[in-house]
């Protein structure tokens, strides 16, 4: 008998079992999608949270105070964030953006009304360290930031809110009383959990001050390393220097000031992220694995009545190999066309956003899931086969 | 006409060890020639379907010689025992077994298929042989959608298919009523008249009667051997059958 006959009768076999051959696919089918999208969810989650610390800048440093209530002792001030900029202690300082932010800040334009998420007061130099760049108009200078001049750059939705269909450069608004001209508007941004980073405005430090925050501690100071290579050396640097001026003793424990640096962000939420694809992948394998019993099952349960079949053609002449080519081949079939069925929906499935986050396939998952799948149906399709092959027909006959 | 077609000596089979040991058969010995037709005859566990089973190389004998066209079975590989049963032997069950949900003629070609016989000539053949037993109509028809005797004639079209020298069959009519039986052994009669050699076990007088040769089996040893009609004539037939009975 040729190869081709062989499969002729596996697909007559499977034709002839219509609702075994659709259960077992479906199991397969399943369990190899299930796989698939589960670890790509968990890649997903971790590619967006990476790609969201990406977006703050990774070699950058934000410090900030952790004194509650401000007392004047702990609190940051701009006369640290002056400090910073030295050469000599801090050569790998690219750049020092001190912060004050406020959330209260209501613009007004014409009658309209927005009140602005984080109304930022800093320097130029902010712009580059916190990857924020300018989209149309320009930011504001250094001698803005000097004669304290009230001039804006607005973010994406501060924009879209008060100036509709409306080139807002060169407007003005009012924010706590006083006109800010507008000199830009930023880039759009991506956000970060909750909060909306394109419900922002920026204006120098001085006039923000003046204004909005007083005089009082910054909210941050942002530092910018030389080089990403250099993040934790400019760490070290700031964070001596900041001890000085606060007058840490070197066996405190604890500083009046926290340092968070976006590439240990990064680590530690990548970690975590990779741990959230392992606990999915975990979770994906045992669907696999409850597919494959299933499949076993229904494979097992047909063993009687299959076990005669193999007898009745063993009594007709069929020799042991192509018995055993017919039941392989059947097996393989159902397994491949399930497991390649599995995979298109899990392709298919990684379009739509599951459970918000974006599925990001990860392409040794396709193999993986695939190649247990294809081995399961192998194994559990082929050995009640080959084990009935081996029988005497009679034996074969009268299996129960 | 001088070599025999099958011949056993001396066959045993038991089952089970120990306690439930079962002597199925205590020493068998039969010759059959070619054209011949040997009705094999006993009371219900006397060893009928054993001895069926070995002589269609579908079990083997706990001692004892089986030869089938002159060949020792007991030194055919696995390969070759699967050609014997293709070529040499049509067996037919009493339970029928033909493969479920499959139809009547796909039933009818396998062995052709197993034999290497190419579709098309399979097919004619196959038709061919559901002619023979008077089911070219129901060639399409799976086997829940036949009747008893009809399944039973399929599963004989299936034996003869492939001309085989030996028709073996084990009880063909006892699951079927008086109408399918009398249809069954027709065509066992027009294959007998035809030149086949044909073994059937039965535990009705009447199948027996019209076989050309009896064979009496009890507790697992032939009693009896008794000729009733020559080889080389047609069987006598139903009618022929009723009266020498009687
Ligand atoms: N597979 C088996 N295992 C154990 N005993 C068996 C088996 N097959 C048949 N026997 C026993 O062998 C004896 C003969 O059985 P069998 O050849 O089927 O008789 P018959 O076909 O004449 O009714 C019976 O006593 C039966 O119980
Ligand atoms: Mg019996």
């Amino acid at each position: 008998m040729s190869i081709f006959e062989v499969i002729r009768f596996s697909l007559r076999g499977l034709s002839a079992n219509k609702l075994r051959s659709a259960l077992t696919m479906l199991g397969i089918l399943i369990g190899v999608a299930a796989v698939i999208l589960l670890v790509a969810v968990g890649n997903g989650s971790a590619k967006a949270i990476s790609d969201r610390i990406e977006a703050l800048g990774t070699n950058t440093i934000t410090v900030m105070s952790t004194g509650r209530g401000g007392s004047s002792s702990t609190s940051l001030t701009k006369d640290m964030a002056d400090a910073l900029v030295d050469a000599e202690l801090a050569p790998d300082v690219k750049s020092v953006s001190p912060v004050v932010s406020s959330s209260s800040a209501t613009m007004t334009y014409e009658g309209t009304d927005h009140s602005v998420a984080t109304f930022v007061g800093t320097t130029p130099s902010w712009f580059a360290a916190s990857s924020t760049p300018v989209g149309t108009g320009a930011m504001f200078t250094e001698d803005d930031v000097d004669q304290g001049r009230r001039v804006v750059v607005l973010g994406q939705t501060v924009a879209e809110e008060l100036f509709p269909g409306v080139d807002p450069i060169d407007k003005q608004v009012t924010v706590g009383g006083a006109l800010f001209t507008i000199v830009g508007v930023l880039d759009e941004k991506s956000s970060t959990g909750f909060n909306d980073a394109n419900d922002t405005a920026v204006a120098p430090l001085t006039a923000v001050q003046q204004v909005l925050t007083g005089y009082g501690a910054l909210t941050s100071i942002i530092v910018e390393a030389s080089d990403p290579d250099k993040v934790d050396a400019a760490q070290d640097q700031v964070s001596t220097i900041l001890d000085q001026k606060l007058d840490v003793s070197e066996s405190s424990s604890s500083t009046p000031y926290r340092i968070q640096n976006a590439s240990s962000l990064l680590e530690t939420q990548t970690e975590t992220a990779d741990t959230f694809t392992t606990l999915l992948g975990a979770v994906a394998a045992i669907s696999l694995l409850v597919g494959g019993i299933g499949i076993t099952n229904i494979m097992l349960v047909t063993v009687t009545e299959r076990t005669r079949e193999i007898g009745i053609r063993k009594a007709l002449g069929a020799p042991r190999r192509v018995i055993l080519n017919q039941f392989l081949i059947e097996a393989m079939l159902l397994s491949v066309l399930g497991g390649g069925l599995g995979v298109v929906t899990a392709l298919i499935g990684s379009h739509f956003e599951i459970v918000g986050v974006k599925p990001v396939i990860v392409p040794s998952s396709i193999a993986l899931a695939f190649g247990v799948s294809v081995a399961i149906g192998l194994f559990f399709g082929g050995l009640p086969a080959a084990r009935a092959a081996r029988l005497r027909p009679i034996d074969a006959l009268r299996y129960e | 006409m001088n070599k025999p077609v099958l011949e056993v000596r001396d066959l045993k089979k038991i089952y089970g060890q120990g306690e439930a040991t079962v002597h199925a058969l205590r020493g068998a010995s039969m010759t059959v020639h070619r054209g011949d037709y040997v009705a094999i005859m006993g009371s219900s566990g006397s060893g009928k379907s054993t001895l069926m089973n070995i002589l269609g190389a579908l079990d083997i004998p706990s001692s004892g010689t089986y030869k089938l066209d002159g060949v020792d079975v007991s030194r055919l590989s696995d390969a070759q025992l699967a050609l014997a049963r293709n070529r040499l032997i049509g067996f037919i069950f009493q339970a029928f077994n033909l493969i479920p949900r499959t139809s009547a003629v796909a039933n009818v070609e396998l062995p052709l298929a197993y034999a290497g016989v190419k579709p098309k000539e399979r097919r004619r053949r196959a038709m061919a042989a559901l002619d023979i037993v008077g089911l070219g109509e129901r060639a399409g028809h799976e086997p829940n959608q036949l009747s008893g005797g009809q399944q039973q004639r399929v599963a004989v079209a299936r034996a003869l298919v492939t001309e085989p020298a030996l028709l073996l069959a084990d009880e063909p009519t006892g699951n079927l009523d008086s109408k399918s039986t009398d249809d069954v052994l027709k065509v066992f009669d027009d294959l007998s008249a035809a030149g086949r050699t044909i073994v059937i076990i039965t535990h009705e007088d009447e199948v027996g009667a019209r076989a050309k040769r009896l064979i009496r089996l009890v507790d697992g040893a032939i009693v009896s051997d008794v000729r009733q009609s020559p080889i080389h004539l047609r069987p006598v037939g139903p009618a022929m059958a009723g009266r020498h009975y009687a």
